[in-house]
């Protein structure tokens, strides 16, 4: 996939001279959806602000598609649909309207077949002619989503999507970014949900204090970051950990019951095999093993305290 | 340049005008003719004329004139402050617009809007006098530039205010006393010598003076002086909405 953004040692300081981005390198292939996680305050708007215009550069340089956002903004921004955090919209006005406003505003000639089918997608085609007060919150999420695909972006920023939407719409969001990844748009979003990141894109960004700490392919990350547990209960209960098995740092639990072995699924052997034969050698029994496995929740958790 | 999000920009403004008709057109008619009734038809009946002009025709163009200033100003600065009240304002900034042609969009609707009941309460008041103007191609132009002039000037309050106190202030604290006090209903002349020079302070005597010598052509100060402080004053405005959008004050991040 060839690269689309390309951020390069971005800076941007506030004028009371708060940093909040610092130094920032990021790469986005096309094609591709890629959640930025982190906590609030972390520069994971600010990033996005920088990249769409809202916000100054204090350093540093941004492309999109190869062409600065600075000097080639015209072209840049026509790539670019964004919905904000905020449910910022007309309340007087009709959602029809408000969206075909959003696509002239891009310099776009009206195209009634397209915006259409774009609020069908979205389910809103019946409430076209609605006042956009009158919309529940969910509704005036999907209008601020269909506001931001009006004039065709190939890009979309998506800054906390699902934030304070049920269960249910928060699915709906999830499978409308999977059929926009289908379709050949490139999806940035950030969340505070890491289930939202896990479910639903390519590569996961976690940014804090300004900094980009990391970003890598999601099943790369689980699989490296991720630490296994197996739980194995005995048939008979141990008062301490037999020195043959002190290697494998066993903990005991259940007052003796069961123990607990902690393995990187990253790694070639996990000991798993190893452990059991040397339990078997001395004579311990096994009576029942489980396994519990770290979720990326832990796994950002872990990284946002180191 | 992005001609249809200028016009995206002009049509929702004017749009949200229709909406709000009788706030927008009826509510600024209504009051001019208030004052026909009170000024020209009550009072004015009562009074000699001035410059050979009836009090009742005397105080038409300086009526327009306080109509079409609060206007501009008023459609202007609430037309860019509501998006950055509700927040919309992500959509201009990261849309292909330049800064200019934002300011044309929003600037261009509001002057339209001044303009357009300009002319209403000038049709209104051939209802109430006999009106002959000496320059109506002068007076067309005055009035036009004026309500651009006017409405640059509200676009820099809405882009400063933080609140709707803030949006109201300039218009009524600053902008009202000098249209009332800047000849709408009298010549300079009329005054004590001591507040006539203190009266030429005012820079709205000017733009009345203007826009009375293209009807009657008699005016407080020449004509020439009018349209060089008119220029002046639109140039300071420019210069500000220019210094805004290049800083980004109040606007970006």
């Amino acid at each position: 996939m060839s690269e689309i953004i390309n951020v390069q040692n971005l800076v941007k300081k506030y004028d009371n001279n708060f940093t909040a981005v610092k130094n920032l390198n990021l790469k986005i292939r096309q094609g591709e959806i890629i959640a930025l996680l982190g906590p609030n305050g972390a520069g994971k708007t600010t990033l996005i602000s920088t990249i769409c215009g809202l916000s100054s550069i204090t350093s540093g340089l941004i492309k999109v598609n190869g062409l600065d956002v600075i000097k080639d903004y015209r072209k840049t921004r026509e790539l670019i649909g964004l919905v904000p955090q905020e449910l910022a919209l007309e309340p007087f006005e009709k959602v029809i309207n408000s969206v075909k406003f959003s696509r002239r505003l891009f310099g776009k000639k009206d195209d009634n077949e397209y915006i259409e089918k774009l609020l069908t997608k979205l389910q809103l085609y019946d409430k076209k002619n609605n006042i956009i007060k009158s919309l529940s919150g969910g509704m005036k999420r999907r209008v601020m989503i269909a506001k931001a695909l009006s004039h065709n972006p190939q890009i979309l920023f998506l800054d906390e999507p699902t934030a304070g939407v049920d269960v249910e719409l928060r699915k709906d969001m999830w499978s409308i970014i999977k059929e926009l990844k289908n379709e050949g748009v490139t999806i940035i979003l950030t969340t505070h949900y890491i289930e939202e990141a896990e479910m639903i894109a390519d590569r996961i960004g976690i940014i804090n204090h300004g900094e980009l700490l990391l970003i890598e392919e999601k099943r790369e990350l689980i699989k490296r970051m991720s630490v296994k547990t197996l739980k194995v209960k005995l048939k008979k209960t141990l008062d301490i950990i037999p020195t043959k098995l002190k290697k494998y740092n066993l903990k005991l639990i259940d007052e003796g019951k069961s123990f607990l072995y902690h393995y990187n699924t990253g790694k070639e052997r996990t000991g798993i095999t190893s452990l059991l034969s040397d339990m078997n050698k001395i004579g311990i029994n096994l009576f029942d093993i489980q396994t519990e496995e770290t979720s990326l929740e832990e796994i950002f958790v872990k990284i946002i305290k180191e | 340049m992005n001609i249809r999000g200028i016009h995206a920009i002009y049509r929702y403004e004017m749009n949200r005008s229709f909406r709000t008709l009788i706030q927008s057109l009826v509510s600024p008619v209504l009051s001019t003719i208030l004052y026909f009734i009170v000024f020209g038809a009550a009072i004015g009946s009562r009074m000699d004329n001035i410059s050979n002009v009836s009090y009742g025709a005397f105080i038409v163009p300086g009526l327009i004139m306080l109509t079409v200033q609060m206007q501009s100003v008023n459609n202007a600065s609430f037309g860019i402050y509501f998006p950055k009240f509700i927040g919309t304002t992500y959509e201009l900034l990261s849309a292909p617009l330049s800064f200019v042609e934002i300011v044309i969009g929003y600037v261009g609707a509001a002057t339209t809007k001044a303009f357009s009941i300009g002319l209403i309460i000038l049709c209104t008041s051939y209802l109430f006098v006999d009106l002959d103007i000496k320059y109506p191609l002068f007076m067309f132009c005055f009035l036009f530039i004026t309500c651009m002039t006017f409405s640059l000037l509200g676009f820099i309050i809405g882009i400063v205010s933080d609140n709707f106190e803030q949006l109201n202030i300039v218009p009524m604290l600053i902008i009202t006393p000098l249209v009332f006090l800047g000849g709408s209903f009298y010549t300079i002349d009329m005054l004590p010598p001591f507040w006539q020079n203190f009266a030429l302070l005012n820079p709205i005597v000017y733009l009345i003076s203007g826009f009375r010598w293209s009807f009657f052509g008699v005016g407080d100060v020449p004509i020439f002086t009018s349209i060089i402080f008119m220029l002046i004053f639109k140039s300071i405005c420019i210069s500000i909405i220019w210094y805004i959008f290049k800083t980004g004050y109040k606007i970006k991040n």
